[in-house]
């Protein structure tokens, strides 16, 4: 009853309680929709209308692409050739290690056939397998500022235990070291076919990776040689063999770009490839293969895309028609509240 | 207080006596102005005296039950002693701490005031002997000196001197700091509270770890980015929170107060003031420190504050000047002395000290104090000496927050992250074994691999082993390593994102204009930031009735006066106005004051008429003497003001009417004093030493020269305290007794009023008892207690009143909301059976339909007896069957269940199920009463308890003391898994706020204690419907989300690094970039969570208000569970592994490098996870929108960035990507493969198994097509 709460208002004693009660500003809460989480907002529900079309267009997207892929990937002509256990001789077939250490010539000449017509630019790889150029070690073991910069020649710490021999390496590392060194030449009827091995690496890492100024210096002085030499005279924005080389791949079988051929082969057409083998796959029992291939919009040879497409889009597609007969068959109308917990077992509360 | 100690802690009361000044003189009614009587008192210190229940029937003021309440709360120990009358605890809302001591604060302030009486000159007797006076005094002094001498130092002011005050002890000086930190030690301090976090020293190990040479998996600084991310989100957090207290801060110190200095009052800032110095205070003045009242404007020594800031109460407190140092202030002498306090604490409603002047020595209480933070009123100044200043002020010491608590979902989440930490170290250890084994199969290789060298070959370390310590060594450091790329399986930064969405969540509940309440301008406040998501899983709620679920705003209904009942016919609401205006007509001839009150009473005018008659006759002159009670036995200050708000109708009629205010502690009493003015008797005068009461007219002034002893009381103490002989009285007795049911049954709080007739001889020999009682040293409380009695007996009984206290709105609707959403209302109130009970009526609460179990035993036998027999009739089994029970239920937890109870019965195996099922077809509720939970709780019977009380709809138990209040909470908190929480508004709800999981104070009359002990506080009891149905469900089923997202979320990116660790030899290289992996949890993928967390709706307000059903969603922890956790990962094994294999699959032979597949991976999985959450957004605001797709882009910004630095390995490889389809058309692929399971799980569980919040969302989503319109209410009521 007297609870003057800052009700009344009249004079005195109340009057000078209530002298502040003007200037006390009121709690109450601001008005906005955004403090009441009133918002305006879209509140999407899954009607059997969505589901369907969703399904629907899941699958009219995704069959066309699939169909697409699958086409570019048949499109693409693509000769692969295992040579790493055919380019051993027969007499060296018990210690290839020994062999391929060793320093006689180790020219081998392979023979491709051309299964139908190949339209420049055929790309040349080199594929190796079970060689993890993405373990720890490896991948760690380069140093970015000494490719860039002459300064940073001696920037070396990152490429234990390839940093030095005395002096520092360069370009240093394992990565480096272990660079790919087979080479191969390919000749048809006779007649050279040039291999373009310009342009073969990324530009954005010719430009601003490898320095201009960068001159290979004292690499491959070891007692232990990894790989390929570098012609110390040539800077290493244009060694394009090391550059693909170090972009190092992200699965252990994996391909890099060789080359290019810039001429059309033809079908059956004999292709022969004086192949030098030199790298050492050995010691790991790693495959190393030979392959030409032509690309299209999507890249290489490769089914996967194309079938993971069809599949998905088909499934999407049965799934819709799926969804259709069993809303039509057994449809819950939406927001039926017959369905709620406590109207469904009446004995319930 | 926040710290769960109790107000009066119940530490040696006479080492520490609470200073309960007793004096009842101000309530004294009808008594002579016999000076030894006054003289008498006046010896009587009121500081010093532990007596609480000191002669409180005494001169009536007290109503027993008030008594009780303080004895049991303030001394535990006696209990037992209490036990027997504590039925009646409770009646009153004011029975703890806070209320009795403002009681005693204008009670022992009236004492002071004894002198005045002296002043009078009306002398006599023997005791008033100055010599005797001063030795009596000291002797108390004594006392008090060996009370303080317990304590270690006591604190020693030197009034008016702060050198030497200041000289030997290091007080504070008034300068107040809440800010935590300085600029200095900012750093070194915020980093020191940091690290207290297990999170951070997670972090920070992780980091160290990766410190390691053999172990560095990122790069170093890279490694630190997150731990120092946090740090400074934080520190710049905390610096910003301390800068703003900084500046409040500097504003209160800049304050200005007067200070004498140098023999005159200056100004000086707040911060300058020291211990000791003098400080004068003016009207509406904020009083700047803990200061002991010298002296005041009033000659008397009366000050009134307002302790609105301290405590929250609007009402003012009356404090008193000691007269000793009045006179010397008011002659305008300085005063010097030597104040003796205790050191400072934090009992606001505590203060013993004592003053030396001028050889005389004097004990000071609480009522001579004044604290910071309060405002000065009704008061032109005073003077006061700083006793306590800066930061040992008591309300400093009180701002301390609530203790924390957990939420429960947090602990089950604590659960699940063990979970992760076994998949985690799974892993590693597969990681680890894969290395050891691939090791052993290589080991004669290992120099000749060209990827793995273990030594060097050239340079001068030739031949020494390049970071390679042997295999086992190598294995071991493989599986740290490993920890530290999975690091974020364990969501540490889960807990972070988790603060801030439940602060996003205050946020929008406490600005909720649903929860504002406008009539105590209250808005909802959030005092604990952890348990929001508990919100939506309660299900027990324990109110307090009083202030809780009633206003706590007393009408004075009905009065059965000489066994007479008046008010019954009466239309209160309706005729309330009419009635007014004839009170104020027939008022207005018969005197020139006429008594405006500010609210109006309802009057019967039949009673009113009978008090028109003339003063003769039994009947008319118990009418007398009952109004007097009223009037008189009070506390209640009277405020007179000029009415300037007359209206000009009346204004001749008001010429000089005068409007009255009552500003009281006891609304009770307050209603009481109204209801007696709205009959003609205004209390209009109250003073020390005097009462001026005008009947109709006629100023009666009190004491006069007859004796009487009018008491108030609750039934049970007043009734057997009465005079048992007349004939006539039982009749009166019989009749007063059956209004007193029926009051009582009306819900109405009951007062017994009696009168006695007392000789000068039976005062003086009361007196002289009174005075050996309570100047006695030892035993004092039971002596006076003695002493009351014998002046306490025989008593005639005049009549009862019957006071509402009325059902605060929309507390039925509440109530009838949350049982329907299944949740348990249990009513523990103070309040007798009957009152309880028909409350429990009216709020809906019980239903006549229900079958009632009473159990009101008094002994712990009976007690025995009555629960077996209730549980055999009602067929209650016992706990083993209720767990096998429980166990069951778990069983089949997905499927929907009713509130346990129900399904319980409903599912029990054959052999129980028959008798059940008969017998639960009517609803049972509970009636227990405080005296048989004594011996039930403290007993064995615990148990029996519980499977009884689980098993009933509704519990109500009355007359319960504070302490049992918990107990009963610990109840269900210990024998359940359900969550509690505890509603209530006093200090006695306290305890009980604190021990449940929730514990939610009402701003309400009754101070803060409750609130301060809180975790969410609110203006009205109806608000809890909101905040549990809404707010509740809401923020459950957002963190619940939120968690289970944040596991999947972090487990997906940790999975799919594992699976591409596989396949580089074990050797723990991650293909993104070390900044992406650090970022994926930090910038990438946080923000979308944390506003959906925030933003995120199920269904609106309207819809879960509608069908507060739906609240079983928390109940069944649909949102979160062992279930859905499960299914989370399922799903995330299966989505890792599309995001892992799609990219192998697609780039396997071919030319792709490490950092373009990692840049792959880092893109597809942020996309995946954003889609994911997009999925499950079940409310697209704008803000959601950005955050989402935002997220996308500023992931794909940063990707850019990073490889548009040369610096790096990856530079230049997104360019590359996105040239080329293949990697558009593998994100698509990913994203569309990933969630199609998901999705696909998702419509199924729609279509065949639709939840009722997917049902209740269609149906709101729909609602706007009319046939959807459904007659749900209907059904949903069922």
């Amino acid at each position: 009853m007297m609870n003057s709460n800052a009700t009344s208002s009249s004079s005195g004693v109340a009057g000078s309680t209530e002298i502040s009660t003007p200037r006390r500003n009121s709690k109450r809460p601001k008005y906005s929709k955004f403090t009441q989480q009133e918002l305006p907002a879209c509140k999407p529900i899954l009607t059997p209308g969505w589901v369907i079309s969703a399904f629907m267009l899941v699958s009219i997207v995704f069959i066309p692409i699939g169909v697409a892929s699958l086409f570019a990937s048949r499109d693409v002509v693509e000769i692969v050739d295992r040579y790493e256990t055919a380019c051993i001789p027969p007499a060296s077939k018990s210690h290839k290690v020994e062999y391929i250490q060793s320093s006689e010539d180790k020219t081998c000449n392979r023979t491709l056939r051309v299964l139908k017509r190949m339209k420049q630019p055929i790309y040349v790889y080199y594929q190796l397998d079970n060689f993890y150029q993405n373990h720890r070690r490896y991948v760690k073991s380069r140093s970015d500022e000494q490719l860039k910069y002459v300064r940073s020649e001696n920037d070396t710490s990152a490429c234990k235990p390839e940093d030095n021999n005395g002096l520092s390496i360069v370009p240093c590392g394992l990565i480096a070291w272990s660079l790919f060194n087979d080479t191969y030449s390919f000749s048809r009827n006779n007649q050279q076919l040039t291999v373009n091995k310009k342009g073969i690496s990324w530009k954005s890492d010719r430009e601003h990776k490898f320095g201009e100024k960068v001159y290979p210096k004292n690499f491959q002085n070891g007692k232990l040689i990894g790989g390929a030499h570098l012609n110390s005279s040539i800077p290493l924005s244009e060694q394009e063999d090391l550059i693909v080389w170090m972009r190092t791949a992200a699965l252990p079988t994996f391909r890099k770009l060789y080359g290019k051929i810039e001429v059309d082969l033809q079908e059956n057409e004999l292709i022969q490839v004086a192949v030098e083998n030199n790298y050492n796959t050995y010691s790991f029992n790693g495959k190393k293969k030979l392959v030409l291939s032509t690309t299209t919009w999507l890249g290489g040879k490769n089914d996967f895309l194309g079938i993971a497409y069809l599949t998905v889009g088909g499934l999407s597609f049965f799934l819709s028609m799926a969804f259709t007969v069993v809303y039509l068959a057994k449809p819950r109308r939406l927001g039926d509240s017959s369905y709620l917990s406590w109207n469904r077992n009446p004995g319930g509360h | 207080m926040t710290s769960g100690e109790p107000l009066l802690s119940s530490s040696d009361p006479l080492s520490a006596p609470p200073p309960n000044p007793l004096s009842r003189i101000s309530s004294l009614g009808c008594l002579c102005p016999n000076a030894s009587f006054s003289s008498s008192i006046f010896e009587d210190t009121p500081n010093d005296l532990f007596d609480v229940n000191e002669g409180e029937n005494l001169f009536s003021a007290v109503d027993k039950a008030l008594r009780e309440g303080n004895l049991e709360y303030c001394s535990p120990l006696k209990s037992s002693f209490c036990s027997a009358e504590s039925q009646i605890l409770q009646q009153f809302p004011l029975k703890c701490p806070p209320q009795d001591r403002k009681r005693m604060v204008s009670w022992g302030g009236s004492m002071e005031l004894q002198q005045n009486s002296l002043a009078f000159g009306i002398s006599g007797g023997s005791s008033h002997d100055p010599e005797n006076k001063s030795q009596r005094i000291r002797h108390k002094s004594m006392q008090i000196d060996d009370n303080l001498s317990h304590e270690e130092n006591p604190r020693l002011i030197y009034v008016n001197d702060p050198r030497t005050t200041n000289d030997k002890y290091e007080f504070t000086g008034n300068e107040i700091r809440t800010s935590k930190y300085t600029l200095i030690n900012f750093l070194p301090k915020n980093l020191f509270i940091q690290f207290h976090r297990v999170a951070y020293l997670y972090f920070l190990a992780i980091a160290a770890l990766n410190q390691l040479p053999p172990l560095a998996v990122f790069g170093r600084t890279v490694s630190l980015f997150p731990l120092l991310f946090v740090l400074c989100v934080t520190a710049i957090k905390d610096g910003y929170e301390d800068w703003r207290r900084h500046r409040s801060d500097q504003n209160e110190n800049n304050r200005e107060a007067l200070v004498l200095q140098s023999g005159k009052f200056q100004f000086k800032k707040w911060k300058k003031i020291w211990a000791g110095e003098v400080v004068k205070i003016c009207a509406d003045d904020t009083i700047p420190c803990d200061m002991v009242l010298l002296g005041t404007s009033d000659p008397s020594g009366i000050a009134y504050i307002q302790t609105m800031n301290l405590d929250g109460e609007s009402n003012l407190k009356t404090r008193y000047a000691r007269q000793e140092t009045t006179s010397m202030v008011f002659e305008g002498g300085t005063v010097s002395g030597l104040i003796r306090c205790e050191q400072p604490n934090r009992n606001i409603y505590e203060f013993t000290a004592n003053m030396e002047m001028k050889g005389k020595r004097f004990p000071l209480s609480q009522s001579n104090i004044i604290l910071r933070g309060c405002q000065l009123k009704n008061t032109e100044w005073v003077v006061g000496v700083v006793v306590y200043a800066g930061q040992e002020t008591k309300a400093m010491l009180n701002s301390a927050m609530s203790p924390s608590k957990r939420s429960r979902l947090e602990s089950y989440m604590n659960r699940e992250t063990l979970w992760l930490s076994v998949f985690l170290f799974t892993m590693c250890l597969v990681v680890a074994l894969g290395m050891g084994l691939w090791l052993q199969c290589h080991k004669d290789r290992l120099d000749s691999l060209p990827y793995y060298r273990k030594t060097y070959f050239g340079g001068r370390s030739a031949g020494k082993s390049y970071k390679f310590y042997g295999i086992p060594m190598e294995t071991f450091f493989s599986f740290l390593s490993s920890i530290i790329v999975f690091q974020i399986m364990i969501p540490i930064s889960l807990y972070i994102t988790m603060e801030l969405v439940r602060l996003g969540q205050s946020y929008f509940m406490i600005g909720d204009k649903h929860m504002y309440d406008s009539s105590t301008d209250s808005r909802f406040q959030c005092r604990s930031l952890n348990i929001n998501e508990d919100l939506g899983q309660i299900r027990y709620v324990f109110s307090d009735k009083t202030g809780t679920l009633t206003e706590n705003k007393m009408e004075f209904r009905k009065a059965s006066v000489h066994g007479k009942n008046y008010g019954s016919s009466v239309l209160m609401s309706d005729t309330s106005q009419d009635t007014n205006i004839t009170v104020s007509r027939t008022a207005a001839p018969v005197g020139k004051n006429r008594w405006k009150l500010k609210s109006e009473v309802p009057v019967d005018s039949e009673l009113m008429a009978f008090l028109r008659k003339e003063l003769a006759g039994d009947e008319r002159i118990a009418a007398h003497e009952f109004f007097l009670t009223l009037t008189t036995c009070n506390t209640v200050i009277p405020i007179l003001t000029r009415s300037l708000s007359s209206s000009c109708m009346d204004s001749e009629f008001y010429e000089d009417a005068e409007a009255v205010d009552y500003q009281g502690e006891s609304p009770d009493e307050q209603a009481l004093v109204a209801a007696a003015s709205a009959y003609g008797y205004t209390l209009f005068e109250r003073t020390s030493g005097h009462v001026v009461i005008d009947v109709n007219g006629e100023k009666l002034r009190f004491p006069n020269d007859s004796v009487k002893v009018l008491v108030k009381g609750a039934d049970t103490s007043i009734l057997s305290i009465l005079k048992r002989d007349a004939a006539e009285d039982g009749h009166i007795r019989h009749a007063t007794q059956s209004h007193l049911n029926e009051y009582s049954s009306e819900g109405l709080r009951t007062l017994v009023i009696a009168s006695r007739d007392l000789t000068d001889a039976e005062l003086e020999e009361w007196q002289c008892m009174y005075e050996d009682a309570s100047t006695s040293l030892t035993d004092r409380s039971i002596k006076l207690c003695q002493t009351a009695a014998l002046i306490e007996c025989n008593l005639q009984l005049i009549g009862a009143t019957g006071i509402e206290d009325k059902l605060q709105e929309g507390v039925p609707e509440a109530i009838e909301s949350l049982r329907q959403a299944g949740i348990k209302v249990w009513v523990l109130t103070g309040d007798k059976q009957e009152t309880a009970i028909s409350i429990g009526l009216s709020c809906k609460l019980l239903t006549s339909n229900m079958q009632q179990i009473i159990i009101n035993g008094t002994s712990e036998e009976e007690c025995r007896n009555l629960l077996s027999d209730a549980k055999a009739k009602y067929g209650v089994r016992t706990s083993s069957c209720r767990n096998w029970n429980l166990k069951w239920k778990r069983n089949a937890e997905s499927h929907y269940l009713e509130i346990p109870n129900d399904t319980k019965l409903s599912n029990v195996p054959m052999g129980f199920s028959e008798k059940e099922e008969g017998t639960m077809s009517t609803e049972l509720a509970l009636i227990i009463d405080g005296n048989s939970l004594v011996y039930i709780l403290e007993k064995d019977l615990e148990s029996e308890l519980f499977d009884l009380a689980t098993s009933c709809k509704v519990v109500l138990c009355c007359r319960v003391a504070p302490l049992q209040k918990a107990g009963i909470v610990d109840l269900i908190k210990s024998r359940t898994d359900d969550m509690t929480l505890a509603i209530g508004d006093g200090a006695n709800d306290v305890s009980m706020i604190q021990m449940a999981d929730v514990g939610v104070g009402i701003c309400g009359q009754e101070g803060r204690q409750a609130v301060m002990a809180s975790d969410f506080a609110m203006g009205q009891f109806r608000f809890l419907k909101r905040l549990l149905l809404v707010h509740g469900h809401w923020n459950y089923q957002r963190v619940g989300y939120l968690v289970l997202y944040n596991f999947y979320r972090n487990a997906v990116f940790v999975l799919m690094l594992f699976w591409y660790i596989l396949s580089t030899a074990f050797s723990t290289t991650s293909a993104l970039t070390d900044w992406s992996s650090v970022f994926y949890s930090v910038i990438y993928t946080s923000v979308p969570t944390i506003v959906v967390g925030i933003l995120d709706k199920d269904l609106s307000h309207k819809t879960l208000l509608e069908y507060p059903k739906l609240y079983g969603a928390g109940h069944r922890q649909e949102s979160y569970n062992m279930y859905l956790f499960w299914i989370t990962m399922i799903d995330t094994l299966w989505q890792s592994l599309v995001l892992f294999y799609i990219p192998v699959f697609t780039y396997r032979e071919s030319t792709i490098d490490i950092w373009s597949m990692g840049s792959l991976w880092t893109i597809s999985v942020v996309i995946l996870v954003n889609m994911h959450l997009a999925m499950d957004i079940q409310r697209w605001l704008l803000l959601t929108h950005a955050a989402v797709w935002g997220s996308i882009i500023i992931t794909y910004a940063c990707v850019v960035v990073l490889d548009s630095i040369p610096r790096f390995p990856n530079y230049g490889t997104i360019y590359h990507l996105a040239k080329s389809p293949t990697y558009w058309l593998s994100i698509l692929l990913i994203i569309c493969l990933a969630l199609l399971p998901r999705f696909i799980f998702k419509v199924l569980h729609q279509t065949f198994w639709p939840s009722d919040i997917q049902i209740a969302r269609e149906a709101e989503i729909l609602r706007k097509r009319p046939n959807h319109v459904q007659s749900k209410p209907d059904q949903s009521s069922s």
